[in-house]
């Protein structure tokens, strides 16, 4: 349990710059999420809080500590990493055991022959066999400590190197892309039982992932990175209703934003040549719009976008109706309804081969030309009041 | 009912194509390696000598007299000494050079030419030079020998110095070959493993080494001793050039125990009977290394 700041880390592979001046605090027990496309360096950020790799330049603190000179095992963290990592040629309970009889045997009771001559060892080891049970039992894996990995399922093998990770009780748990081995019943199962691990154990995770999902549905925080600098950072809520650009909105939300270039005629936003009921901010020149933010509407409503229906998903509780927008560029645009919004709409003949789309200003995103967002005055006095 | 009638229909056919395909690969295993055996098998049975008109056929008595033939048993005593050195030494060497050079970024592929130019060479024409290098009074060794304060060391004619001498040269020939095969294994152990290990607290070169290098380079190590011991077991080259068994026997070994009888003696049918226990020796050798090792090393 321990907080983890970092400062200005930098790391280049070569002539690549893969992290450009990373700053991040991490709560002690905080739950965060480091997400973002492949390449954008999450994992090289994980891997240097571990101490796998070294920063060129920054520093790092875990629990006050400054951890840059020690090594992975002297910073107090666990990880557990995608491949699983489990070593082969060991049974699930030696597995588990190995990073503590790393701590708690001497160099000589570690080595083969020599280790023979200790009788403390015998000893040491039944309390290490004994932590061991009790991790496995908690993961509902003791039934398997006599396997070898190879015998056991990709979602076993996980619980496996989570074991490993617990046994220590470690500071803080880094997990890269621990759940994108798994088939996706298993991975939406090993969402909720890791979020219950860290409500349990009440350390720090520090989870990466390139599933927006995953990053939305467990945490306490995101850290969307791109490109080897931290986009935004916020709870998922602000990242998905108040995206700071274009790209944090485009990364987050299934299905995608659909994004339309804008120009502003009286006061109001024009796109796909319709004039919006939407005031338009200065500078703006994308409109972003999630599924949720349209709804079908009659026939020449004013303010609502025409548009081609191009198919109908039916997802049970909800339909997707991807459309394309009656511009040059035909737009694709999807719009998200509930099964009882599509019944009406469906029964009032809204939904004819063409369709108008009426956007919710509310939820409506303005951006300028470089992806920034444009909030109206009023909002951001609201927020920075907050602030 | 309609498919099994079907599938039954297609299974002739498609047996004889199966043995069609295998048939070209069958002959050839069956001519290059069936029938020669069979060939010697008799042959060791028989009196047969090169160019000799008559032959008789003996029965076991080639194998008895192998066994009571002093030269025979020493060359087998020889043989297996001369194992007994080349074997610890070329796999453990050969480790402990992949070990230093995989971590080798640019000067890596130049350790491995050098450590394998050996492996390239013409041994018997290697031998000579280590004739040379060993010389007792010519040699360049001679200056470390007496430096060391040990006089002039006859390595290839003291008879308690021949076997690990030519052992020595053996190991020589082999390191790099036995590097390369290690550096493989070494390649083909996943990183992950080692940072988990440097997170478990296992990032030492001792620990590292005992609980993931040496576990997982387990399946190339069991490859590596029996091929050692298979070409430790055929040594010849250096024997022929260096000592021709020499001094007083001290280096008779199989290979050219058997070399002498056929081709210099010409007793075919007694050499032909020296070659099967010489299989026989490496057959059970390399079964009992795998036995042995195989369900110790391969986890899956």
């Amino acid at each position: 349990m321990a907080a983890i700041t970092l400062e200005g880390i930098v790391k280049s592979f070569g002539s690549t710059e893969v992290l450009r001046d990373i700053s991040l605090a991490i709560g002690h027990g905080e739950f965060i999420t480091l997400v973002g496309p492949s390449g954008c360096g999450k994992s090289t950020l994980l891997r240097i809080i571990a101490g796998l790799e070294r920063q060129d330049r920054g520093s790092i603190a875990i629990g006050g500590r400054r951890v840059d000179a020690l090594k992975p095992a002297e910073r107090g963290v666990a990880m557990v990493f995608q491949s699983y990592a489990l070593y082969p040629h060991m049974s699930v309970a030696r597995n588990i055991a190995n990073p503590l009889e790393m701590q708690r045997l001497t160099f000589a009771e570690r080595l083969p022959l020599l280790r023979l001559l200790s009788p403390r060892r015998r000893r040491v080891m039944r309390e290490i066999m004994r932590d061991v049970g009790t991790v496995a039992a908690a993961l509902q894996i003791d039934h398997l400590l006599p396997r070898k990995p190879a015998q056991l399922s990709g979602g076993q093998r996980q619980r496996v190197a989570l074991g490993r990770a617990m046994v220590r009780r470690p500071d803080a748990f880094l997990m890269d892309e621990p759940l994108s081995n798994l088939d996706a019943r298993l991975r939406v199962h090993m969402r909720g039982e890791l979020a219950e691990l860290h409500r349990r154990l009440g350390a720090t995770f520090v989870f990466v992932t390139h599933d927006q999902t995953e990053a939305m549905t467990m945490s306490d925080r995101v850290a969307l990175m791109l490109d080897g600098r931290i986009e935004q950072l916020g709870t998922p809520a602000a990242l998905y209703d108040t995206p700071d650009t274009l790209a944090v909105a485009q990364f987050i939300g299934s299905p995608p934003i659909a994004v339309l270039p804008v120009t502003a005629e009286g006061g109001l936003v024009v796109a796909a040549g319709t004039r919006l009921r939407l005031s338009a901010l200065a500078g703006a020149a994308m409109l972003g719009l999630r599924a949720e933010a349209l709804a079908p509407v009659r026939k020449g409503t004013p303010g609502a976008l025409p548009a081609m229906l191009a198919r109908s998903e039916n997802l049970g509780a909800e339909w997707l109706l991807h459309a394309t927008l009656g511009d040059a560029a035909a737009t694709p645009v999807v719009c998200r309804l509930t099964a009882e919004a599509h019944a009406t709409a469906r029964a009032d003949g809204l939904l004819g081969e063409r369709l108008w789309l009426m956007p919710d200003a509310s939820r409506a995103h303005l951006f300028d030309a470089s992806g920034r967002r444009l909030v109206p005055e009023a909002q951001r006095a609201a927020v920075e009041a907050v602030a | 009912m309609s498919t099994a009638i079907a599938l039954a229909a297609t299974r002739e056919p498609l047996l004889r194509a199966g043995h069609a395909f295998a048939a070209p690969a069958a002959l050839l295993l069956f001519l290059i390696y069936i029938v020669p055996v069979g060939v010697l098998a008799w042959l060791s049975l028989t009196d047969y000598e090169l160019g000799a008109v008559r032959t008789e056929f003996l029965g076991l008595a080639n194998f008895e007299r192998a066994l009571a033939d002093p030269v025979f048993r020493r060359s087998i005593v020889n043989t297996f000494a001369y194992v007994a050195i080349v074997l610890p030494g070329g796999v453990g060497l050969g480790l402990l050079a992949a070990l230093l050079v995989h971590r080798r970024i640019r000067t890596r592929s130049l350790y491995e030419v050098i450590y394998f130019l050996p492996v390239t060479s013409t041994l018997i024409a290697m031998a000579t030079v280590w004739q040379f290098l060993l010389h007792p009074r010519l040699g360049p060794v001679r200056e470390i020998t007496l430096g060391l304060g040990l006089g002039e060391v006859a390595f290839l004619s003291d008879p308690t110095l021949v076997l690990p001498s030519l052992a020595a040269i053996g190991i020589w020939q082999l390191v790099g070959f036995n590097m390369i095969l290690f550096l493989a294994g070494l390649s083909a152990i996943p990183r992950d493993l080692y940072e988990a290990a440097a997170l478990d607290g296992a990032g030492g070169p001792v620990d590292r080494f005992l609980r993931v290098t040496w576990p997982l380079l387990g399946p190339t190590t069991m490859f590596v001793t029996i091929t050692t011991s298979i070409t430790a077991f055929k040594v010849f080259d250096t024997v022929a050039v260096l000592t021709q068994g020499g001094p007083t026997g001290a280096s008779e070994v199989l290979l050219y125990a058997i070399y002498l009888e056929g081709f210099q003696y010409f007793r075919i049918g007694y050499a032909a009977a020296l070659t099967l226990i010489f299989l026989a020796f490496i057959l059970v050798f390399s079964v009992m290394q795998a036995a042995a090792l195989d369900r110790r090393v391969h986890y899956g």
